[in-house]
């Protein structure tokens, strides 16, 4: 690894996404505005005194799909044109390592994502007062471990696509399983066996249980820790099975 | 990294190289040498094969049977990413970065400096528009930004396909009398084109035929053997003798 073809890339992709406004509005402002949806939908939901609102459980974990959804979205295409416009065949000319080139991605939309939580958990608690325990710094650690998730998942699937528009197919086949699972519509435990199980390996499992403990704890439990190192695990995994699709020769 | 090999003469040596790609010879038998710090000029029509030799030189293509060595090297050696700089035929350069960006990037990846950017932008023609979108730029705009992409890495070896296609006369007269400059500085350069206006400046021809080396001479030889001063109706009757006696291509 050569940290400054690293930091070459990521200062690359930032630019580039710099010349896109309209990624950048996608990463930073439709989040904020799919809360303010969200919030209006429960808007006249009567509580039980002290019980939690609707929008407490979807609000925060809205924030942990956000930047999944987003990231896998937006590295999938990047690389897919990286890919497709033979900049990656040349690159891979270059002495720069695969490494400089995945965690280069990963550090740029990582950058991306904390500037998205902030901007969304900000949303949230200041102005449609989310109510949760933990610390909103925790809330930004999960949303970006979630994004490099995203960033990792999509540079491994551009591998799979010949075009932008099979990119996009990964969509529905990769995302929103886990959204279904992951807790939002259907609690896990009230899940049939089956499909708990799956659940219970799918990766955006583990940043929603993250996120549970974040709003329902003080201090940071183990618990969270746990599943914040499983994603972490995830990543590398998926991180390295993405650097064997960018093969240096082809037939 | 390994140990220095012994140096050869030639920057490139290619014996009895065979590429199959999908059940079919992309390059036959091919046997051909670049020397160092010349232009060789690799010719042929679209489809002879030129952009997948480049490919194995550069290490990016796989090699069905012989051996391809550059800088003493096997083709692909990571030691040789440092050495080899390639232009690939279609641009490839980041549409939504400025000139400058990309240039300066792909100089980053060989540890090059902003000098560098700035000097490979100006062989190129292009300081005026460094900061312009690349997308913004014609064509030919935008495959000089894929070239000084190549240049600016300053390598020992520069692998250029068709590197001056869509280039207006006067900008190809400059670029030639640059990679002219590049060689007595020690550069080798391996050039890929199909116009024979273009062979006339290279050192060396390589003429490529359906996968076959049909001939590896210099323009004074091609000129001599052929009995003509056009180069475009030489390379034609080497062809017209080739196919009356297609056994061997012919090797000076």
């Amino acid at each position: 690894m050569n940290l400054r073809s690293l930091a070459a890339t990521a200062l690359r992709v930032l630019r580039q996404l710099r010349h896109d406004p309209r990624s950048i509005g996608l990463i930073l402002v439709v989040p904020a505005l799919l809360l303010a949806l969200v919030y209006f939908l429960f808007e006249n939901e009567t509580v039980p005194p002290g019980a939690p609102r609707t929008f407490d459980r979807v609000g925060l974990m809205m924030l942990a799909i956000f930047p999944f959804v987003v990231m896998f979205l937006v590295t999938s295409i990047t690389m897919l044109r990286e890919r497709t416009s033979g900049t990656l065949e040349r690159l891979l000319t270059t002495p720069m390592h695969k490494a400089d080139l995945l965690f280069g991605y990963a550090l740029a939309f990582s950058l991306m994502a904390a500037l998205q939580a902030v901007v969304a958990s900000g949303v949230a608690y200041y102005v449609f007062k989310l109510d949760i325990a933990g610390s909103p710094g925790l809330v930004v650690l999960v949303a970006v471990v979630n994004a490099v998730l995203g960033v990792a998942l999509g540079l491994l699937c551009s591998a799979f696509a010949r075009t932008e528009f099979q990119a996009v197919q990964f969509m529905p086949v990769v995302v929103v399983p886990q959204i279904l699972l992951c807790g939002l519509f259907v609690a896990r435990d009230r899940m049939n066996e089956v499909l708990e199980a799956v659940s219970n390996v799918l990766p955006l499992t583990f940043s929603v249980d993250a996120l549970l403990e974040v709003a329902g704890n003080v201090d940071a439990t183990d618990a969270m820790w746990n599943d914040v190192a499983v994603l972490s695990l995830i990543v590398v995994a998926v991180l390295t099975l993405a650097s064997l699709t960018l093969r240096r020769s082809s037939a | 990294m390994s140990p220095q090999p012994a140096r050869s003469r030639s920057a490139i040596e290619v014996s009895a190289l065979t590429v199959r790609r999908s059940k079919q010879n992309v390059l036959e038998d091919v046997h051909f040498s670049v020397p160092r710090a010349r232009i060789t000029g690799l010719l042929g029509p679209s489809g002879s094969g030129k952009t997948t030799l480049l490919r194995t030189i550069v290490g990016v293509q796989r090699i069905t049977y012989g051996t391809v060595s550059v800088l003493d090297r096997p083709a692909g050696d990571p030691a040789l990413r440092r050495e080899v700089g390639y232009m690939t035929q279609a641009p490839s350069v980041y549409a939504d970065l400025t000139v400058e960006a990309n240039v300066r990037y792909f100089g980053a990846m060989h540890g090059r400096r902003r000098a560098d950017t700035v000097d490979a932008l100006s062989a190129v023609g292009l300081t005026e528009l460094a900061h312009r979108k690349a997308a913004d730029l014609s064509g030919g705009q935008f495959s000089r930004v894929s070239l000084a992409c190549a240049l600016v890495a300053a390598p020992r070896l520069l692998v250029l396909d068709e590197p001056t296609v869509g280039l207006d006369p006067v900008l190809r007269v400059d670029l030639w009398q640059r990679f002219k400059d590049l060689t007595t500085h020690g550069t080798t350069l391996l050039v890929s084109s199909h116009s024979m206006e273009e062979a006339g400046r290279c050192d060396f021809l390589a003429l490529l035929r359906e996968g076959r080396m049909l001939a590896h001479l210099t323009p004074a030889e091609l000129r001599q053997q052929t009995g003509t001063d056009d180069l475009e109706a030489a390379f034609l009757s080497l062809i017209r003798d080739s196919e009356a006696a297609p056994a061997e291509g012919k090797r000076p």
